[in-house]
């Protein structure tokens, strides 16, 4: 059967490229160089895993999913994906990818979530947008390996509660794990730390909520989801910042991940938001 | 009340660069004119199947038409697509004036009387 060789779950900054790949050096922010050796750490320990294939964790943010029809969970079912959208270039700088996919591992997680009570939608004509692209960019910019994207609703509420992200992240280890054959697949997953996008607290020089970043940050590299079902609510994501709700999805990656402290974990506060850097090695530390 | 209708056309504009061109240059007339092509129309691009119920009220009529993004936050427009438009019409000019995420910033000045505040409800 595969095998999970790696669990990696952090924060999505979309600036990250801008800032440290697009910005002349004389203009970058003093905190670049440290940001991008941050990442390149973080991305060996996906290459330590040696990963055959990657299964996505992301959200739409309002590029292809919206209001008319937005399921709160979805996988898609290609053999490839465009990725990102035209606003992404206008405004982050994105580069555009075609990622291959694979439509064997995506077909057996679809029918593998349902029958464990997961009721998932299925798209072949999606589009990716910066939820995974910032993964691909930080932790394999080769791009090169197939993948399956799953996106949850983090996005536009009502959502699915805590407890809820986290049953799903337990299944996906599960269904990967009864997979035929002998992948080694990584699982990757992008969320939030406190945030906020068009309130009054966004674009500050640190995350609006360094208190609850830090209390996040301990949780993930400890593997407490017990602290985190008991602090964590939707009236406690809200009053961190209005885009909190990602923290949903590194929830999810701790039921990926199981119990346990994180082989490495690492975080940096930066100006908007603090980024965050998480990895669990299931089959041991390969490095 | 009507946040899905404010928000299907903060969504289309985020998407469309000729929307969102001429949403900045005469907000009255793009506003009618996406009505008319797009805004009772069911699903994204389509020109077959109507939506025929879907109206703003007057005050989200006019937050829209006045570039009001501070009374859109206010009536519970979602705050995603709502800071992609605003930022997609005045980023630029503002940065060559007044620096990297100035624009971002008087943004959120704008607002300040609402920290510290449960913020307006955002769902539909």
């Amino acid at each position: 059967m595969a095998v999970v060789s790696a669990v990696l779950a952090t924060t999505h900054h979309p600036f990250f490229y801008r800032e440290t790949e697009l910005t002349p050096p004389e203009r970058r922010r003093p905190e670049a160089a440290e940001w991008k050796r941050k990442v390149e750490a973080y991305r060996e320990t996906l290459t330590a895993a040696r990963p055959d294939l990657l299964v996505m964790v992301g959200a739409d943010h309002f590029h292809q999913l919206f209001y008319d029809n937005y399921p709160t969970f979805l996988i898609g079912k290609q053999p490839r994906y465009d990725a990102t959208w035209h606003n992404e270039e206008r405004y982050f700088g994105l580069p555009t990818f075609v990622l291959d996919g694979h439509e064997d591992l995506s077909g057996h997680l679809l029918q593998g979530l349902m029958d464990r009570g997961f009721d998932f939608a299925v798209s072949h004509e999606l589009k990716l947008d910066h939820s995974i692209t910032c993964a691909i960019l930080a932790v394999r910019p080769e791009g090169d390996l197939p993948i399956v994207p799953i996106y949850t609703n983090i996005f536009a509420p009502p959502l699915a509660r805590p407890a809820r992200f986290y049953a799903l992240g337990q299944a996906i280890r599960d269904v990967i794990e009864a997979y035929p054959g002998d992948q080694r697949v990584a699982v990757i997953g992008t969320g939030h730390l406190s945030l906020e996008i068009g309130g009054p607290r966004q674009f500050q020089e640190t995350a609006p909520d360094l208190e609850f970043d830090r209390r996040a940050v301990e949780w993930l590299a400890d593997g407490d989801i017990d602290a985190i079902l008991e602090n964590v609510t939707p009236q406690v994501l809200e009053a961190a910042g209005n885009a909190t709700d990602g923290f949903l999805d590194l929830v999810l990656m701790l039921g990926v991940a199981g119990r346990g402290k994180a082989h490495h974990a690492d975080h940096l506060e930066l100006f908007q938001t603090t980024e965050a850097f998480f990895t669990w090695y299931p089959q041991g530390d390969p490095r | 009340m009507s946040r899905y209708y404010v928000n299907k056309f903060l969504f289309q504009a985020d998407r469309s660069p000729e929307l969102l061109a001429a949403y900045k240059a005469d907000p009255v007339a793009a506003l009618a004119r996406w009505e008319e092509d797009h805004g009772r129309w069911l699903d994204k691009n389509a020109t077959v199947e109507r939506t025929t119920w879907l109206a703003f009220t007057d005050e989200e009529r006019r937050a829209l038409e006045e570039h009001d993004h501070v009374a859109l936050f206010e009536l519970g427009a979602h705050w995603f697509p709502t800071l992609q438009v605003f930022v997609g019409m005045h980023e630029k000019d503002y940065e060559a004036t007044s620096g990297p995420l100035s624009y971002q910033r008087e943004f959120a000045a704008d607002l300040a009387h609402w920290r510290g505040r449960t913020y307006p409800d955002i769902r539909p």
